[in-house]
């Protein structure tokens, strides 16, 4: 069962408008996150289905029910916000408490529901403290408990781990998705950072100027962009224009640039057609080699490195090939080739996607 | 040179300190001249005494003055501060239409000067033909008191962060319990300040009270200005500790509480 959808849900702000009309549907248990460069109108949906915005036209269902007209207080739904906004005035313990309050739930039922969350979030001890005295991460990890004790329906998190500085961000990622796994909430995220969605969702709704570009789970959205935006948004990616001569059951035939004929699976050609198309290219699939080197099964060209962006285990690569640059992102098996040699770029047609000229 | 900007630095200190002499000496002088026991409110002072406490607390007039003063500090302080604390909420947290020319409108009384505004105020009701009454009076203090509230509520509300009170929406209060869960708690100190504004505001307030007063009722202060046409009394003197001691020592004690219990919700 459909545990959120949105239809045909749109959002304006007076003559602006920050979502365009957009359908979307989440499953009941699912790490759902909206990935999309910020302004892209991720917080808006967000808050849309939380019910602190009302949508200008569209609905939304939550457990199958309309909720447009449920105000956000009987909603259920657990919101963890960037600046945790706990509650400054009251113990971490009774900050926990607040949400039990308001649904009757006896004060001994409280009290060990509020010690088991804490225990969820690993802060056993902190009960008696103020948020103020709590680090930026155990704030969070709080805010989380107080968000998932009331046992949500949703739980919504809005950029949640921006603010923490990036070991903490990538602990609390792994245990955040540790979480979510245990207790099975469906779970809407946010985040611009593309490595946090991929990481944590189960599926990942790719945005860009208030359009949905993509849904899909973070292997599809990866491997098989639907358009340039999230081609390029998810990772780099070099967009050759070409054209397509032939579209085979089990591949499209695309013609293109310095590399010739490149046959693209199936898979990741959908809605390709005759006629013009792009190929892509992940930067990570782009392999320098040697200009000497044995390329069977491989489509290769010869390019010159020009810029050395040495990454540690990584290296990326700026090369030109004909009259364009490449992007490349190559593992280091013992020196990276220094700027100025002459290489072969080379990829295996199937780590392709064609998307529609 | 070094020399030169240090008797400089002497001679401002020392000007700074005759000031403040010239301004509190009078006020040391009533609160000394309160416990004269002579008979005339001036010096010399002819022995320690109660004697004008006394009198003053055996004095009809002043003692129903003093309760006018207070029901109607008081009064003005709870209307204000409720007025006050709803036109925050609705200026800070809702976007209503116009919102800068009402902020603007609350805040006048400040900027107009008393006496025009006092004045303005009798010729309007006057026209609507009204007569002064009590509540007149209490309607004067609460439009003069108003703004005071607003300006000390309306910086604090700002500062309480807007998910604070979401983040209780969506754990299940409803906004009525939101209110005085969160958003009140957090800004009590403000509105206890303001509350205690408007009361030593109206408590000292003499030009808008001679305007809007009905005739027979008297605050302390039209009470002292009554008494001071017919003579000094060392009675006056003696109010007069009482008053400053319950203006200045009342924000005192509210300062007091305020940082206690900033300290407790930790700001
Ligand atoms: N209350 C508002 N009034 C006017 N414009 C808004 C409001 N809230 C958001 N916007 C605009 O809507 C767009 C989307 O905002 P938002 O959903 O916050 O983006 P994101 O969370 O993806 O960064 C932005 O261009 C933003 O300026
Ligand atoms: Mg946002």
């Amino acid at each position: 069962m459909s545990s959120v959808v949105l239809k045909n849900i749109v959002k304006r702000f007076g003559s602006y408008t920050a979502v365009h009309p957009s359908d979307l549907e989440i499953q009941e248990g699912d790490f759902v996150t909206l990935l999309g460069p910020s302004g892209c109108g991720k917080t808006t949906t967000l808050r849309m289905i939380a019910g602190l915005l009302d949508p200008s036209e569209g609905e939304i269902l939550i457990g199958g029910k309309r909720v447009n007209d449920v105000p956000i207080h009987k909603r259920n739904l657990g919101i963890v916000f960037q600046n945790y906004a706990l509650f400054p005035h009251k113990t971490v313990a009774d900050n926990v408490a607040f949400g039990l309050k308001y649904r009757n739930v006896s004060k001994d039922e409280i009290a060990r529901r509020v010690e088991e969350a804490l225990n969820l979030v690993q802060l056993p001890h902190v009960g008696g403290r103020y948020p103020k005295e709590l680090s930026g991460g155990q704030q969070q990890r709080i805010a989380l408990a107080r968000a998932i004790v009331i046992e949500p329906d949703v739980l919504l998190l809005d950029e949640p781990l921006s603010a923490l500085d990036a070991n903490l961000r990538e602990d609390m990622r792994v245990e955040l998705k540790r979480i979510q796994h245990q207790i099975g909430v469906t779970t809407v995220f946010v985040t611009h950072d593309q490595s946090e969605a991929l990481a944590m969702s189960d599926r990942i709704v790719v945005m860009s100027g208030g359009r949905i570009e993509q849904v899909g789970t973070p292997e599809e959205v990866y491997n098989r962009p639907r358009s340039e935006f999230v081609a390029n948004f998810l990772g780099a990616s070099n967009i050759l224009d070409g054209v397509c001569r032939e579209r085979g059951a089990e591949t499209a035939t695309l013609e293109v640039p310095l590399f010739g004929t490149v046959p693209v699976p199936q898979d990741k050609a959908a809605g390709i057609s005759d006629g013009p198309a792009k190929l892509v290219l992940r930067a990570e699939k782009l392999t320098l080699m040697d200009a000497r080197a044995d390329i069977t099964g491989m489509i290769a060209a010869d390019a010159t490195v020009e810029t050395v962006d040495y990454q540690g285990q990584t290296v990326r690569y700026f090369v030109r090939a004909g009259d364009r640059s490449f992007q490349a992102i190559n593992m280091i098996n013992e020196r990276p080739f220094p700027e100025g040699s002459a290489v072969k770029i080379a990829f295996r047609s199937q780590d392709c996607a064609a998307l529609p000229g | 040179m070094r020399s030169a900007s240090g008797l400089g630095w002497h001679l401002i200190r020392g000007w700074a300190l005759l000031v403040y002499v010239f301004m509190f000496l009078p006020v040391a002088v009533v609160v000394l001249l309160s416990f004269n026991a002579s008979q005339f409110g001036s010096f010399p002072m002819t022995g320690l005494s109660f004697r004008w406490f006394v009198e003053l607390a055996e004095n009809e007039a002043i003692l129903r003055a003093f309760e006018t003063s207070i029901v109607l500090g008081l009064l003005t302080s709870i209307i204000s501060t409720t007025l006050g604390v709803l036109a925050s909420l609705a200026l800070v947290r809702y976007r209503v239409p116009g919102a800068n020319a009402i902020s603007t409108l609350l805040i006048a009384p400040i900027l107009v000067p008393e006496v025009v505004l006092a004045v303005a105020l009798l010729l309007f009701l006057n026209f609507l033909g009204i007569h002064k009454s009590f509540a007149l009076l209490l309607f004067g203090h609460v439009i003069f008191t108003l703004p005071f509230v607003i300006l000390v509520v309306q910086a604090r509300l700002v500062g309480i962060k807007r998910e604070v009170e979401e983040a209780a929406l969506s754990l299940g209060a409803n906004p009525v319990q939101t209110f005085f869960q969160i958003t009140l708690p957090l800004m009590l100190p403000a509105v206890l300040a303001g509350a205690l504004f408007a009361f030593t505001i109206s408590f000292d307030d003499i030009t808008g009270t001679l305007f809007w007063k009905p005739g027979g009722v008297e605050t302390i202060p039209t009470q002292i200005f009554a008494m001071l046409r017919n003579s000094i009394s060392p009675e006056i003197n003696a109010l007069g500790t009482v008053m400053i001691v319950m203006t200045v020592g009342l924000p005192l004690l509210g300062v007091a509480v305020a940082r206690r219990l900033a300290q407790r919700s930790g700001g």
